[in-house]
């Protein structure tokens, strides 16, 4: 009696454990995983003047099932060049742009790591308040501060120093800044975890045993802190291959992105099936580092 | 660190927050230029911010994405607690890989892809189920729960890894059930990751434009939305106004939220000196 009454307990319990985990995974799984599965139909669709403006992938008529594959829209993209161009615009854009986050990151977390205990948390905040503000309206900043009559042109022909403006807006420059000026925060966070985490006692250690700052720098702290370079680099490298805003307001005609590129397809084409094969090919490309960025953050999970 | 010979990780810290904080300032000044003409400096005014008061759009769309956030954050925040809770307290089981890539893979994907996948879903939806029938709040409500759900996991797992677990199974070897030590042990503890989770979200939800964009239909327009049709078509001293009244709030809010936890960390520090 008393052993029934404990296993229909366990029973509850094995239900309620369940019905926990099911909560967001039902979620997550309806709407964000499935999703993808629609993406990768709907590429292998036809456009269609219809609404929605893609044709059937399944018909049945005759008694006879019709399984229509439209490899076209892939095929499409390899015919044009402008979006292998783009592809590539975007992928060398968003290294560079990481690249500098990096380099300009890494000692910025360095001295956060460094400096006294009491001005940490000021320096955190500091570091987070940009990317709480708006995102559209820091990257419109830019738009006053490069454009031809903008506050940089401005005050080198004010000085005497150039007579004409010099042209920044709508070049690979201005969406570089852009895009570095946008995610440097989520650089300098998770590098600032890794390298205030790590134990001075080994900086201690080596520099006991007579070796330089530098070496020490080499050896010890960079290898230590490579989780927070990864996870940095990804948190910027993979949104930036994608990113719509800056290319859109600091990007001219010769600063194609494959993000924009996409966005003029569904809302200015309305060709649902390209863009959908757009955004296959994007995922494929960026498969290899989502999954390292994976692989370095359920390591933090746990 | 050494203040009299500053050194090169403490100068490009500097040199840091100048690249940060130079261009939101420019922002602010040209708000007050009298001269619609951005760049040209014509006097002190606050002409624009009378303007954007009578910008009805504006404020109907500030209106619309304030309780779109304020939605989508507390359903994020269950969501993403559960979420943080299951990867970090229930060991293994089935399905965990994907929970845990699921909850990952939002922080970094593109949100051109987020974006056009969520809308053909819910083109799916329509046809088969008859709802959504019109895109507009809820579905913007549903995207932006679902992106904003895995930064909550984020931090609320952060938060719980460094709890003492061993309270809570004390609990229930004296006999509490999961569910009530959970709402009367680890939900108490982990509040202040609960609310910097929800004000993360929330400013995440106010501030997507991509995302909202695809899954919107022609009755929602979200403060994004509204300005990025503003601001492509060049530079206009009524955002700039705005985005000063934006800077302005966060700001104020940090300081509070700097304020309070110095003092708590105060506090703990002399309580640890009495002990």
């Amino acid at each position: 009696m008393k052993l029934s009454r404990s296993s229909a307990l366990l029973k509850r319990l094995q239900l309620g454990r369940r019905a926990v985990i099911a909560f967001p995974l039902v979620w997550l799984t309806l709407f964000f995983l499935l999703p993808f599965a629609l993406v990768l139909k709907i590429s292998l669709s036809e456009a269609a003047i219809a609404i929605p403006p893609y044709g059937p992938l399944l018909e049945y008529a005759d008694q006879t099932l019709h399984v229509f594959l439209n490899l076209g829209n892939y095929l499409f993209l390899l015919s044009d060049s402008l979006y292998i161009a783009a592809y590539w615009g975007s992928v060398k854009t968003a290294f560079i742009a990481t690249l500098a986050c990096l380099l300009l990151g890494y000692p910025m977390a360095y001295a956060m790591a460094r400096a006294p205990a009491r001005w940490q948390l000021l320096l955190l905040l500091l570091i987070m308040l940009p990317s709480w503000t708006s995102f559209l309206i820091r990257v419109y900043a830019w738009m006053g501060i490069l454009s031809n009559s903008g506050l940089i042109n401005n005050l080198l022909i004010g000085i005497g120093l150039i007579d004409s403006p010099l042209r920044m807006m709508n070049t690979q420059f201005s969406v570089t800044i852009g895009i570095v000026y946008a995610y440097l925060p989520f650089m300098v966070l998770p590098l600032y975890a890794h390298l205030t985490r790590m134990d001075n006692s080994l900086l201690e250690a080596a520099a006991d045993l007579g070796s330089r700052k530098l070496n020490t720098f080499i050896k010890v702290t960079l290898p230590l802190s490579t989780g927070g370079i990864v996870a940095g680099s990804m948190l910027v490298f993979i949104p930036a291959v994608g990113e719509f805003v800056i290319p859109e307001l600091l990007g001219g005609p010769d600063t194609l992105m494959i993000g924009k590129v996409l966005w003029e397809e569904f809302f200015l084409n309305r060709d649902w099936p390209v863009a959908s094969a757009l955004a296959m090919v994007m995922l494929l490309l960026l498969l290899v580092p989502i999954v390292w960025f994976h692989r370095y953050q359920s390591k933090e999970l746990e | 660190m050494s203040m009299r010979r500053p050194n090169f990780s403490t100068v490009m810290l500097v040199l840091g927050l100048l690249f940060l904080y130079l261009p939101m300032f420019v922002l602010v000044v040209y708000s007050f230029n009298a001269s619609k003409l951005v760049t040209v400096w014509a006097g002190f005014s606050t002409q624009w911010y009378g303007e954007l008061f009578q910008d009805q759009q504006i404020l109907s769309a500030v209106w619309t994405s304030l309780r779109i956030a304020f939605f989508a954050a507390s359903m994020a925040v269950c969501l993403g607690t559960v979420a943080a809770f299951v990867m970090t307290r229930y060991g293994h089981f089935r399905g965990k890989t994907a929970l845990s890539s699921m909850v990952t893979a939002p922080l970094v994907m593109p949100e051109v892809i987020t974006g056009l996948s969520l809308l053909l879903l819910f083109v799916q939806m329509a046809q088969i189920t008859g709802w959504p029938a019109d895109r507009g709040m809820a579905t913007i409500w549903i995207a932006h729960t679902t992106f904003c759900s895995a930064y909550v996991a984020v931090v609320v797992a952060a938060r719980l890894r460094e709890v003492d677990h061993s309270i809570e199974e004390a609990a229930m070897d004296l006999g509490s059930p999961p569910v009530k030590t959970f709402f009367s042990i680890t939900l108490p503890i982990i509040t202040p990751a609960l609310a910097a989770g929800w004000l993360l979200a929330f400013t995440l939800s106010l501030d997507d434009l991509v995302i909202a964009s695809f899954v919107s239909g022609p009755g929602a327009n979200t403060l994004p939305m509204v300005v990025f049709s503003s601001v492509r078509m060049g530079v206009s001293p009524k955002i700039n106004a705005l985005a000063t009244l934006i800077i302005l709030t966060v700001s104020l809010a940090t300081l509070l939220a700097w304020f309070f936890m110095r003092r708590n960390e105060t506090r703990r520090r002399v309580a640890l000196r009495d002990v």
